[in-house]
Formats: structure tokens, C-alpha cells, sequence
């Protein structure tokens, strides 16, 4: 009874969605999925604790979920994907998730992002052969 | 018979999506990006193609995590886009091609590709946004098109090499088929992006470009990388570049770059394009 280790373990802040997190969050990634249907988006809102307990879900996770714990839910095996779908309807981006990950602001965030492309051009132009408009 | 008129990459996040729905492609963020998708469209004019053979990851609306297949195949006459639980305006239904598609499933499975076929599927964003990226400005979908989803969500995902051999599997079989059809292979998804975890956000321009350059003329150079060191250079998300893979192993050996564009960031991610044709 071990789960097996991996090379991508050791990469900080990261948290691949392999068998080790799905089987341990099943009925979490369940429900988040149950999302896809605007009826139970509704069902949801009108009472979310009720929500949790229907799919099963333990104290930890139900909690992580009332309080909008993005990391704790991820930490406990929620898939990324899945959790977009409690996130986005409710008005919060993936970049809003991705602050939340980082305990910093998405205005923060974005422009962490933003500093990704700079001197973009002239990287493409070293490689050679791209578009430019 | 069949042929391959060429290999189209395309990231396919949701707000790209977005992007076309709300009308931003001429904002000063989004310009860039979609001004690069301009000389594909034309290309596609030119070639004119009759079927789409898009490869994707499904992010949970058809596939739940009961059942996950590795690779599968859409073997309908129609496939419909569906809530993903973001609520938004659904598109075009597409038109399927399930003869060529059964097709296909029995070359690979005799290749020992053993796919799983689905004759109902729901495609996602990650089917849908590529092919607006193409068409959205023609008034219906000019191609027949067949869904083709890698799993890249629920890990163990396949090997970067393994999709490179797929790819030269699914063009065995694309040839094989008696029909007089043009078929344009999409490769979608990537590049360096990872959604989740305090690690959310890195985007890794080097190795995008570098990914770009291996996937025209050393695909080895991405297809003998594990599962953890692309995660580790392109992020969780990023894995998705291995979807490249099939479209790449597709193509001769040797291709044309017809289009080549790279832009970040679109949201979280790094956004690249290509458009390859066999040389000869």
C-alpha cells in the first residue's frame, strides 16, 4: 500500500493530478464536475454545505469549499480544470486562482504575467523566421 | 485516397475564447495574437481542406475521471459543443465523418494503437477554440471534422514519444483510406502555461521557442523528454505540447514552415503557431 514517487514530486508548487490525488479526491472532483449542469450550479448556490454533504465530501474538503480555499482544495486533490468550474461562473479567472495560489492580487498577478513578454521581439528575432505583423 | 495537406499548431485556452466572443481581437492585448493567425487562414483558403482531424484534451465535459481513455476517437456524424459549466453561448454543432473515422480507429488498432472509439462526444474548448480561430468568419464550418482527444488532464498521460508514434500510425492510416480527401491535421494546446499551485503563472519563453524549432526539424528533441521534465520547463498545463507530437508525426520527416508566430502572454500562457507542409 505505497503510492509510487515520481520526478515531478520535487517540483515546488506543483500539484500533478495523478492517481494519488484523484483517488483520494473523487467525490470532490465529482462534484466540481457536477457544475457542467447549470441546474446544479443553481442547487449549489442555494445551499452549498448541502451541496457537500450529497457528493460525500469529508469535513476537510466541505470546508475548503465553503470558505473558496483554492489551495486547499488543490492540495487536496481537486483537478484544476474541475475547480475552473466552481470558480468561473462565480465571476474569479484562472488568474484570479492563480493569486490565490500565490496569496497575492490578481492585478499583482497579471502583471507578473505581463513582465513574461518582454523583449519578446527580439528573442523571435534571434531564433529568425516569425511572424512580426 | 486520403492526403495530408499540412499541420496546423494552435494553443486552445478558454480566453481565447473569450477573446472572440466579447470582439477584443483588435485591443491592444490581444492584437498581436490573433493579426497572427491571419496568414493560416489564408493558407487554409488556398488548400482548401475537407477534413479536420483535431487533436485535443478533453478538461472534463465529455470525460469524467471514471472512465479516461488514453486516446480516443469521435466515430459520429455530428459532434455538439455543451456547457462546460461556465455557462457560456455554445457553438456550431460540427460535422462528422464516421466512415473515415471507423476507419481510422481500425488502422490504428491494427498499427497496435488501440484507441477507444466514441460515436456520441461532447466536445470542449479545447476542440471548439481552434476552430474558431479558423473559421469563425465563414457563416458555417467549411470541413467535416474528426475529434481526436489525448488525455493530458489525468496522469499517467501518454509519452511525448509515444504521440510522435501515433502520429506516424495515423498518417498510415490516413493514407490507407480510398476516399479523394484533402485532411489538414491540428495540433493543439500548449505552450508553457501551468494553471495551478503556487508555481501558477510560469510562462517559459525559451523553451516555447525551442519547443517551436524541435517540432520543424528535430522532433526527437521533444519526443525523448519524460512527462516530469516537460512538466518542469512548460508546467502542468504545458504538457499539453505533446499533442504537437501526433500532428508532427503525421508529416514527412522533412516539412516547409508555411507560418511561423509566437506571442505571450494570452492569460497564463504562452501562445504558438505553426503551419507546416510535407517538403516534397
Amino acid at each position: 500500500m505505497v503510492w509510487r514517487k515520481h520526478d515531478y514530486d520535487k517540483i515546488p508548487g506543483t500539484y500533478v493530478f495523478d492517481g494519488k490525488h484523484a483517488h483520494s479526491a473523487y467525490n470532490l472532483n465529482k462534484l466540481l464536475f457536477s457544475f457542467n449542469s447549470e441546474e446544479n450550479r443553481r442547487e449549489f448556490a442555494r445551499d452549498k454545505a448541502a451541496y457537500a454533504d450529497k457528493y460525500g465530501l469529508t469535513p476537510e474538503q466541505k470546508k475548503a469549499l465553503l470558505e473558496d480555499d483554492f489551495l486547499g482544495l488543490l492540495r487536496m486533490g481537486a483537478n484544476i480544470y474541475y475547480l475552473a468550474k466552481l470558480c468561473v461562473p462565480r465571476g474569479f479567472t484562472v488568474q484570479h486562482a492563480g493569486a490565490a495560489f500565490q496569496g497575492i492580487t490578481p492585478d499583482e498577478f497579471k502583471a507578473k504575467l505581463a513582465q513574461k513578454g518582454e523583449g519578446l521581439i527580439e528573442k523571435l528575432e534571434r531564433v529568425g523566421g516569425y511572424w512580426n505583423g | 485516397m486520403a492526403r495530408i495537406v499540412g499541420g496546423v499548431t494552435t494553443s486552445h485556452i478558454p480566453a481565447i475564447g473569450n477573446a472572440m466572443t466579447e470582439g477584443l481581437e483588435n485591443t491592444p492585448y490581444w492584437k498581436r495574437f490573433f493579426d497572427g493567425y491571419e496568414p493560416v487562414k489564408r493558407w487554409l483558403e488556398d488548400v482548401k481542406p475537407d477534413i479536420a482531424l483535431v487533436v485535443y484534451n478533453d478538461h472534463g465535459l465529455n470525460f469524467f475521471l471514471n472512465n479516461i481513455p488514453t486516446f480516443a476517437i469521435g466515430c459520429a456524424d455530428r459532434y455538439d459543443n455543451a456547457d462546460e459549466g461556465w455557462g457560456l453561448k455554445t457553438l456550431a454543432s460540427f460535422e462528422g465523418d464516421a466512415q473515415f473515422s471507423w476507419h481510422i480507429a481500425e488502422s490504428l488498432v491494427e498499427q497496435h494503437f488501440d484507441i477507444a472509439t466514441c460515436q456520441e462526444m461532447l466536445v470542449d474548448h479545447g476542440f471548439v477554440i481552434p476552430m474558431a480561430l479558423m473559421w469563425r468568419h465563414l457563416p458555417k464550418w467549411p470541413v467535416k471534422v474528426i475529434p481526436f482527444a489525448v488525455n493530458t488532464v489525468q496522469h499517467p498521460i501518454p509519452t511525448a514519444r509515444r504521440c510522435y508514434q501515433l502520429g506516424k500510425a495515423l498518417r498510415k492510416a490516413i493514407d490507407s483510406y480510398p476516399d479523394d480527401l484533402k485532411v489538414v491535421i491540428f495540433g493543439t494546446g500548449g505552450m508553457s502555461h501551468q494553471l495551478q499551485g503556487e508555481r501558477a503563472g510560469m510562462i517559459n519563453v525559451e523553451y516555447d521557442l525551442q519547443t517551436m524549432e524541435s517540432v520543424i526539424s528535430d522532433p526527437e528533441w521533444l519526443a525523448r523528454q519524460s512527462t516530469s521534465e516537460i512538466i518542469e520547463n512548460a508546467g502542468t498545463e504545458g504538457v499539453e505540447i505533446i499533442m504537437w507530437l501526433v500532428m508532427r508525426g503525421a508529416l514527412d520527416d522533412q516539412v516547409k514552415v508555411v507560418h511561423k508566430h509566437y506571442h505571450t502572454p494570452i492569460s497564463n500562457t504562452g501562445a504558438g503557431v505553426l503551419v507546416l507542409q510535407n517538403a516534397a
